[in-house]
Formats: C-alpha cells, sequence, structure tokens
C-alpha cells in the first residue's frame, strides 16, 4: 500500500479516515445482530437493531514490514521470501498470509502443514527451533473450517517468530500431527483434542489429557456450555453463565 | 468413534473384557505405608523385578496433584508416565463468558505461585489486540516490571523451598517460606492481596502505589540480599545437597529445544535465552540486569540459576523503586473508553472505588455515571484478531494466545503454560536414574499444577 513518494503516501494514507473506513465497514459481511438475546417487540432498548460487521478473510498485501509496522519490506518479508525458495509450490501449500498487530500468520493446507513446519525448522536461513504450543480455536460459523489449530514458532537463532494457521471442517477433524518435528507437540495436541476434538494424524498417543478418560464431548468448543446448574437466590432463578443476558 | 463430537468409552465393558482375561493384569497391591514387608515378600513370591507404582496424585512431593506411574527395575526406573488434570478447571472456557477485564480475576488463579505473570501476560495480549501497547503509561509498566519481579522472587524462593523439602530438609523449607512471606507482604500492601491479585488490567494497572510502599520495598530490599547469601550459604556448597542434585535430572541443550523446555532449565544448559532481553516488553530493555546461565544441565545448575535470578530481580526491584520516586503520572491508559474509570481505594468497608469518584457519578455528572455503569458492566470491545503475547515467567516463556471476534468478550484465550510444557521432560529425565531421583526431577522442573492443569 506505501509508496515511496511521500505525497503518494499522504493520498493513500486518506483510506484510513474516519467517513472511508466507514464505508469499508459497511461491505463486510454481518457477523450477528442484535444485543441481549431480545428478539421480540418487547425489546425498547433498540440493541435489537445492532449490527455487527465482520471483516472477510484477507491476505496481506507485500510487503509484510515487521513487528514494528508494515511501511517497509522487513523481516516478515524475509521469512516469506525464504520459505518461497526452500518450497517450490509455496503458493500451494500456504493459503493465506496475514499480518496484523506485527504478528505474521501463514494459513496453511493442513495437508502440508507437516512438510511447512519441518522446512521452518530445519532451512538454516528460517531456523524456527522451538515450537511455542498448538491452540485450538472453534469458529461455527466459518464453513467448511470450524476448526482451527494454531501453532506458534520461535527462531532463537534469528529471534523471530512465526504463527502457522491449519484448520479443518467439523465433518472431518483432521490435521497431521506435528510431533514428529516437534515432540513438544505430544501434549499441546492431546490438549486440543481434549477440548476441541482436532484428531492429529500420526500422534503417538492421542488420548484426552486433561479431562477424564470417559469423559463425553469437547469442552472448549462453542457449541459445548459452559455448564452450571441454576443457581436459586431468595426465590430467584440465575441460569448458568451461557444462558444469561449478555452484550456480546 | 461414530461420532465426531464426541468419543464413547464404555467403563463397564472394559471392565468386563479385563475380568475375562482380554487384558492381562499384574498382581495388585495397596500400600498405606509401613507394610512394605507384605509388598516386598508378596513380589519375591512373583518374582519378577519389576514394579508398577503408581506415586501420586496424592503424594507429598510432587508438587500438588500430579500422578507419576513409575515401572521399577529394582532402584531404576524403567518407564516413566506423567498423569496430569487432577486440578483442570477451566478457566479458559470461563473467561469467554466474562468482559475482558474480568478475565484478569480468572487467569491470575492459574499459576498461583507467579500470579502477576499470568495478568500481565494477558493483558499484553489484549493490549497487542486493541494496538495500545504504546499507550499504556509509564508508571503503569514500572510497577508491572517490579512486580513480576518482585513476584519472581516469591516464585523461586517457594521453588527452592519445597524442593528443600522434597529432598527432606525441613530448614530450607521454612527459610524459603518465611522470605516468601515478605514479599507477599508487600503484595499485600500494594494491591490488597497476597495471591491472586488481578491487579494487572488491560491499559495499566488497578491502582497506584500507597503512600509508604516505596519505602517498604526499601527496606525489603535492604533485608534481602543478606537472606539469599544465608540460603546460599546454607546449600551452595552443602555435600548432602551436592549429593542430592549434581548430574541428576540431565537434559541437555537438544532436548530442551525438540521439547519445548524453557526458563531455568533451558538457561542451566547454557543458553541465555531470556525473553526479558531477547523480545523485551513492558520497557525491559531499559533496566540493567544479566541474564543467569549454568552449563551443568543438571538440578544443581537450575538451582543456581534460579539463586540468581533472584539477585537480579533485586536489581530491577532497586531500579523501579529509583524510577517510581521520578515518573509520576496516571497508571491506567487515558483512553476512557478502554481505561478502568476509577481508581481502588481503602474505604470504611473496604476495598472498593476511590469515594472521590463515587462522588463524582453520584452527585455531580449522570454522563460519567452512565460511562461506569457501561464500561464496567457491558466492558469494551476489542477488534477482531488474534494475537500472542509472550513473557519470561518463573518457569519459562508464558505465551497468551488471545483471539477477538469484536465483542466484548474473548473469544479464545490459550495459555501456553511453561509448567504444563516443561512437565513433559519429566520421564525423559527421570527414565534410566533411580526413583529417589525422580523426585528431585520433578522439583527441579518447578511445576505448578494449577498452571498445568489450568
Amino acid at each position: 500500500m506505501s509508496s515511496e513518494n511521500p505525497e503518494q503516501r499522504a493520498e493513500q494514507g486518506a483510506d484510513q479516515l474516519p467517513a472511508q473506513a466507514e464505508e469499508e465497514r459497511r461491505e463486510q459481511p454481518i457477523a450477528r445482530t442484535g444485543m441481549f438475546g431480545a428478539k421480540t417487540t418487547g425489546d425498547t432498548s433498540g440493541y435489537g437493531r445492532l449490527v455487527i460487521r465482520q471483516s472477510p478473510k484477507v491476505t496481506a498485501p507485500r510487503p509484510y514490514g515487521g513487528p514494528g509496522g508494515a511501511a517497509e519490506a522487513g523481516e516478515f518479508d524475509e521469512i516469506a521470501d525464504e520459505l518461497e525458495r526452500a518450497l517450490p509450490d509455496f503458493g500451494d501449500a500456504i493459503e493465506r498470509v496475514v499480518v496484523h498487530r506485527g504478528e505474521l500468520t501463514f494459513v496453511v493446507k493442513r495437508e502440508r502443514l507437516l512438510e511447512v513446519a519441518r522446512t521452518m525448522r530445519d532451512e538454516p536461513s528460517l531456523r524456527f527451533e522451538l515450537c511455542s504450543g498448538v491452540s485450538g480455536v472453534h469458529y461455527p460459523k466459518d464453513e467448511g473450517a470450524e476448526l482451527h489449530a494454531v501453532v506458534h514458532l520461535l527462531s532463537i537463532t534469528h529471534n523471530r517468530r512465526v504463527r502457522l494457521e491449519a484448520t479443518c471442517p467439523d465433518a472431518d477433524p483432521h490435521v497431521p500431527s506435528l510431533v514428529p518435528v516437534y515432540p513438544t507437540c505430544d501434549w499441546h495436541e492431546r490438549e486440543t483434542y481434549d477440548f476441541f476434538g482436532i484428531v492429529f494424524d500420526g500422534h503417538p498417543a492421542l488420548t484426552r489429557i486433561e479431562m477424564p478418560d470417559d469423559w463425553v464431548g469437547h469442552p472448549q468448543r462453542k457449541d459445548y456450555p459452559l455448564g452450571g446448574i441454576p443457581v436459586e437466590y431468595r426465590g430467584a432463578e440465575i441460569p448458568p453463565p451461557d444462558e444469561r443476558r449478555s452484550y456480546v | 468413534m461414530s461420532s465426531t463430537k464426541y468419543t464413547e468409552y464404555d467403563a463397564y465393558a472394559a471392565e468386563e473384557a479385563a475380568a475375562s482375561g482380554g487384558e492381562k493384569q499384574g498382581r495388585v497391591f495397596d500400600v498405606n505405608g509401613q507394610d512394605w514387608d507384605q509388598v516386598v515378600a508378596g513380589a519375591e513370591d512373583l518374582g519378577d523385578e519389576r514394579l508398577v507404582v503408581n506415586m501420586g496424585p496424592q503424594h507429598p512431593s510432587t508438587h500438588g496433584v500430579l500422578r507419576l506411574v513409575l515401572t521399577l527395575d529394582g532402584e531404576t526406573v524403567d518407564d516413566c508416565r506423567v498423569g496430569i488434570g487432577y486440578l483442570h478447571t477451566g478457566i479458559e472456557k470461563n473467561m469467554e463468558f466474562r468482559t475482558w477485564t474480568q478475565g484478569t480475576t480468572f487467569c491470575t488463579r492459574m499459576d498461583y505461585l507467579a500470579p502477576i505473570f499470568n495478568e500481565t501476560a494477558y493483558c499484553l495480549g489484549v493490549e497487542k489486540l486493541l494496538d495500545v501497547t504504546d499507550q499504556v503509561p509509564e508508571r503503569a509498566q514500572i510497577i508491572r516490571v517490579m512486580m513480576m519481579e518482585l513476584n519472581r522472587i516469591s516464585s523461586h524462593l517457594v521453588a527452592i523451598a519445597t524442593f528443600g523439602l522434597e529432598l527432606g530438609a525441613t530448614t530450607v523449607m521454612l527459610n524459603g517460606f518465611i522470605e516468601r512471606e515478605y514479599t507477599l507482604d508487600l503484595f499485600e500492601e500494594i494491591t490488597g492481596l497476597r495471591m491472586n491479585m488481578a491487579y494487572v488490567r488491560p491499559g495499566g494497572v488497578a491502582q497506584d502505589l500507597p503512600s509508604g510502599a516505596l519505602s517498604k520495598i526499601r527496606d525489603y530490599l535492604d533485608r534481602m540480599p543478606k537472606r539469599i547469601q544465608a540460603l546460599r550459604k546454607l546449600m551452595d556448597a552443602n555435600p548432602v545437597y551436592l549429593a542430592r542434585t549434581r548430574d541428576v535430572a540431565y537434559l541437555d541443550l537438544t532436548g530442551c529445544m525438540s521439547l519445548g523446555v524453557t526458563g531455568p532449565m533451558l538457561r542451566a544448559t547454557g543458553l541465555p535465552w531470556d525473553l526479558r532481553k531477547s523480545q523485551p516488553y513492558c520497557g525491559y530493555e531499559t533496566y540493567d540486569f544479566e541474564v543467569a546461565t549454568q552449563d551443568t544441565c543438571d538440578v544443581y545448575g537450575r538451582y543456581l540459576v534460579r539463586m540468581q535470578e533472584m539477585e537480579e530481580s533485586l536489581k530491577i526491584v532497586e531500579q523501579c523503586v529509583e524510577r517510581l520516586q521520578r515518573v509520576k503520572g496516571p497508571v491506567m491508559i487515558e483512553d476512557k473508553k478502554i481505561g478502568w474509570p476509577a481508581q481502588l481505594a481503602i474505604g470504611a468497608d473496604g476495598m472498593g472505588n476511590s469515594p472521590r469518584h463515587i462522588a463524582h457519578i453520584m452527585g455531580t455528572s449522570m454522563e460519567a455515571l452512565i460511562h461506569h455503569f457501561k464500561l464496567v458492566t457491558e466492558g469494551f470491545r476489542v477488534p477482531a484478531g488474534q494475537a500472542y503475547s509472550h513473557i519470561e515467567s518463573p518457569r519459562g516463556e508464558l505465551g497468551a494466545h488471545v483471539v477477538s471476534d469484536g465483542g466484548t468478550r474473548p473469544y479464545r484465550v490459550h495459555f501456553r503454560e511453561p509448567s504444563f510444557v516443561n512437565l513433559q521432560a519429566t520421564p525423559a529425565m527421570a527414565e534410566g536414574g533411580m526413583v529417589a531421583d525422580v523426585i528431585a526431577a520433578v522439583a527441579s522442573i518447578d511445576p505448578v499444577m494449577g498452571g498445568v492443569d489450568r
């Protein structure tokens, strides 16, 4: 987006004016409507008509910049260049590249995850030797990619960080295991399986780790209630937290 | 497994299968103490040298509810399996049902020996998503650093104290815990609470230092070096201690890298990797301190690293005190849409919003009351996206993966708990060694089960 010419850059900066941003926001798809769960005519707050929009999945344009900002080519570009060089079909393996809040994310096709991770670790110019773990996220509205496995990598050699993200649909919750490349993922993947039901293919012993072995369901999925029983307080019933009205 | 969401496990069917000889089970001994002769006699009858011992989850030397399944061949550990999950409290799930600010109250309870670190990691993540990292006032950052370093000292003191106790040395335990008490007194003075303070909040800290806190910290700084020296005198060259720790539970750099081990364990292999130096946050780059390292890869090295880190932490606290005298100003972000509207203060009925603020919202400004109400009940919105914040906790890299969908509550928060990760290294350190060294190995990891299980 940026340019060498400061005048041009100022002009490009115009798209950050509030009016422009407002228009852009209106183009985004609607994520949800309303508040407090009020749906009927009894809603006098007006919040029932609230519309929340969410930006669509974007691919960051070059240059990616670095942790400090994306004004000029920086270490994120170096990482992407090196990965592109080491991985001939980079465009096929990496679905999207996201640069947000000074962090670089490669959204990797799940069948290529192991290969990408191995390249990230073994290539001397990349050398992400430490894996900071796997975290699952459940997006029930993201059709065809409801479950995300998010891997944070750290390069001590180059003092850099990068995030790999692989998705899988609810109907086929399989993602390759990273244990052959990063043995530390053993417990992380067990935890993600336990809480989200993502099956990591190739894991040596994918069993529950936090919940009891005979537990039914995967508790940190969005369709799993927070639980709890209605609490009675002086005759008035307080519902469990996930059933109370909320500002979401 | 038919459904993708649920995995069914029929415990009764498994039991029946075992009873009908489907799975062969060895002879089981129930050990209740003082009945070891029966076990020995029984094992002799079997003619098998191998013994599977279930250690924990209630064993006093497993640092909380940790379960170790050890296969012993005489005194040697053949196989070690680690069972966790006994303290899972669903903190990550619970946080999704509270506002961003309330999240600190939950996450502070994870690793209960290092609450300030949990809060700071989470708040740094939220601030990163809000894109307000630069707007957090300098005074708040200094207070955060000071609290973290005091917390590091108290956490390391417990690590060393309980380690002593687990090896059978009550003196070490008493000495460590008394010093920790003094540190907790400081926390009580500053935050009102000794543990689980929820003191660090998105945008700053809950309240400024009370008057007189700095002089108390100075007294602490006067006393502490001598006390650490006394602990060193007790243990550094103690032959019994050395015999139990030297060359025990060896884990070198390769092992640490592949198992993701960070913190004092990594630094005891000689790699000076400390996020405070390498990827600074909260202004750590402006403080003068050394990264403690040892190159022995054993329990003794980890102990020395912790000792030296406490000394370095004291140096940082000293610099913080000096800065806090100079740097005045707010301790919460100026942005009224994010910053908590009131400072806390001690009133007639305990800790609460400051009387001045109450007078303002109840007596003079209706808008201020509305604003207070909205921010406190509804909370602020955080732009959609994800961020990973990472800090150097006493046990290693503590990371918070914070995801927002643009709402007033976290969409997902995942903590990369160093205790959880480092505990994976137990079999690597324990297998092939003596059973007594398993205790030393686990203690040198210094796992806190509240953090492991969350």
